[in-house]
């Protein structure tokens, strides 16, 4: 029998947690990608992807099987090394980033106490991906798309640190788990209505427009529609990613997927109480902690899932924007917004009922 | 432990040799990325230390912002590295007289740190160990006695941001540029007029 206790033991626990969580991720992308295609097929009134399995369940699993099995065209210019270590690089630092993610009451592979700030300095690094892929494919068009994505990435990082910085104001924590666990006992005491039940209200005031930032943030961030400047399907071509094929191409596009998830993830975590249900629930103290845990779990993925269909709903409904409206929105109106809302929330905690 | 030590000499090796590549290298977009890497491991060997807190900053501002400036100044301007390195034995005695200060330095330092420990000079440990997080002891130590220095960093962080608009800004004449509100709020009555025109006579504009 394994000591659990010695190096050996912690190392086999470790990389068995992250393969769960990576296999769980991995196996939800499938699903919420044919759920993306089914939602925007909803709203433009097809039938979306409907052949594969039931429901056309199976389309992701076909699809990357796809992928797989084409061949990898490098072009004869490109830097080699660094082109196949960009996709690598934007696929492993989508996965790294959910080890610090609470998924359920003491579920969560590595409970450290700057859990927001390794998320964000994770995020940060997922411009390195984009840049190299764009500028070792030794073409015009893939290095114009991805410096265009890079700028884009970078700005709305900045509004997105304040935000972050509000939520953290509130909860006091650098700690995820901790954050989560601040949100209990009802959705009057989330973060997004001022995370301190009724006599914190009125910081929903400010709190609110936090979300709507962080969750415009998110789209900018992800390249997603309307934000999906560097990629703009219908006018220009793939942006940085033109000159890739096949798996890594794949690697690319999941490792995409797994940040605009994650970002879903984020947004239940720091404002909508993450594995927190909406009411309280002190009948769980008697159950099972797997149990328990596993409750919790369900709130958090079903939150998730929430916000994915409303990243869906974005895509399919809105207009694409321009550069610079996409540069101003994010310079001129999130930037001074959320500094505002930073030195407010500070005010709050300081002079507020709370302190 | 065992874990512990390898993590350390891995991580120490990566720093070094990414740092040893980085000079060495033809390309410079390789050895902007060289760096990177030396960064990253860099902030492993911090978190090695206990000092996560330090490890996620020197991620996010230098590998997150800083870097990739660097990168794309570096990607965006064609120098011609060789021309450069042409005339580099001229300078190499003063560069060997800095390198060879700045080796004198590192080791002062660090045989000081070795003997009298780190925080020498103040009594007592700066903050409590153990009970309080990283960030928080990090806080209580800048936010009370380096609260001069901290606001100083501010300031000379401020006079580069204003003198870099300062010299980038410039307002010319004759462009057209977009107003948002102006755009908004314009009605039917303001953007449009309604003009019934007689055959064969035409509009004035």
């Amino acid at each position: 029998m394994i000591d659990w206790g010695s190096p050996v033991g912690w190392l086999l626990i470790t990389v068995g947690q992250i393969a769960a969580v990576l296999v769980w991720i991995l196996l939800s992308l499938a699903f919420m990608l044919w759920g993306d295609r089914k939602v925007w097929a909803g709203v433009m009134m097809r039938k979306g992807p409907n052949v594969v399995g039931p429901f056309g369940l199976f389309q992701s699993f076909a699809d990357f099987l796809k992928f797989v099995l084409k061949e990898i065209v490098i072009p004869a210019g490109a830097d080699k090394i660094v082109f196949m270590l960009a996709p690598l690089i934007s696929f492993t630092l989508a996965f790294g980033a959910w080890a610090v993610m609470p998924l359920a009451p003491g579920w969560v592979v590595s409970n450290i106490n700057v859990g927001v700030l390794y998320l964000f300095a994770i995020s940060s690094l997922g411009v390195y991906g984009i840049i190299m892929g764009g500028w070792a494919s030794n073409s015009k068009y893939p290095f114009l798309g991805s410096l265009r994505s890079a700028a884009q990435m970078v700005s709305y990082e900045v509004s997105i640190g304040f935000v972050i910085v509000t939520v953290i104001l509130l909860s006091g924590s650098l700690n995820l788990q901790t954050i989560v666990e601040k949100q209990a006992g009802g959705f009057w005491n989330w973060n997004v209505l001022g995370g301190g039940g009724w006599k914190d209200l009125p910081a929903a005031l400010v709190m609110i427009p936090m979300f709507v930032i962080f969750f415009i943030s998110a789209l900018a961030e992800t390249n997603r529609p309307p934000f999906d400047l560097p990629e703009a399907e219908s006018e220009l071509v793939a942006g940085y990613q033109v000159e890739y094929s096949s798996t890594p191409y794949l690697l690319f596009m999941i490792g995409e997927y797994a940040n605009i998830v994650l970002m879903c993830a984020l947004m239940s975590v720091l404002f909508f109480g993450g594995w927190q249900a909406p009411f309280p629930t002190p009948f769980t103290a008697s159950w099972n902690p797997t149990a328990a845990s596993f409750f919790g779990f369900m709130w958090f993925f079903g939150k998730i899932i929430f916000f994915f269909f409303l990243f869906a709903m974005v895509k399919a409904i809105v207009p694409r924007y321009r550069y610079d409206q996409l540069m101003r929105l994010g310079w001129k109106v999130f930037l001074p917004t959320s500094l505002v809302a930073v030195i407010a929330i500070s005010a709050w905690r300081v002079f507020g009922p709370g302190a | 432990m065992v874990l512990q030590a390898i993590a350390f000499y891995l991580l120490a090796a990566t720093t070094v040799g990414a740092a040893l590549a980085v000079i060495s290298a033809r390309n410079p977009v390789h050895s902007v990325l060289f760096l990177i890497a030396a960064f990253f491991s860099a902030a492993g060997l911090f978190v090695m230390m206990g000092a996560e807190f330090l490890a996620m900053l020197l991620v996010v501002v230098y590998v997150g912002a800083v870097a990739v400036l660097f990168l794309f100044v570096v990607m965006m301007l064609d120098v011609d590295f060789a021309a450069l390195r042409a005339g580099s034995v001229r300078y190499l005695p003063i560069g060997a007289a800095v390198a060879g200060l700045l080796t004198v330095e590192m080791v002062l330092v660090a045989t000081s740190v070795a003997t009298n420990g780190a925080a020498a000079h103040s009594e007592g440990p700066l903050a409590p160990v153990g009970s309080s997080t990283n960030a928080e002891a990090i806080g209580r130590v800048l936010y009370t006695d380096y609260v001069y220095f901290f606001q100083a960093a501010g300031l000379v962080l401020l006079v580069a941001m204003i003198g870099a608009i300062v010299l980038t800004l410039k307002h010319r004449e004759g462009v057209k540029r977009q107003d948002v509100s102006a755009q908004t709020a314009r009605t039917p009555k303001s953007g449009m007029r309604i003009v019934t025109i007689k055959s064969g006579e035409g509009i004035d504009l």
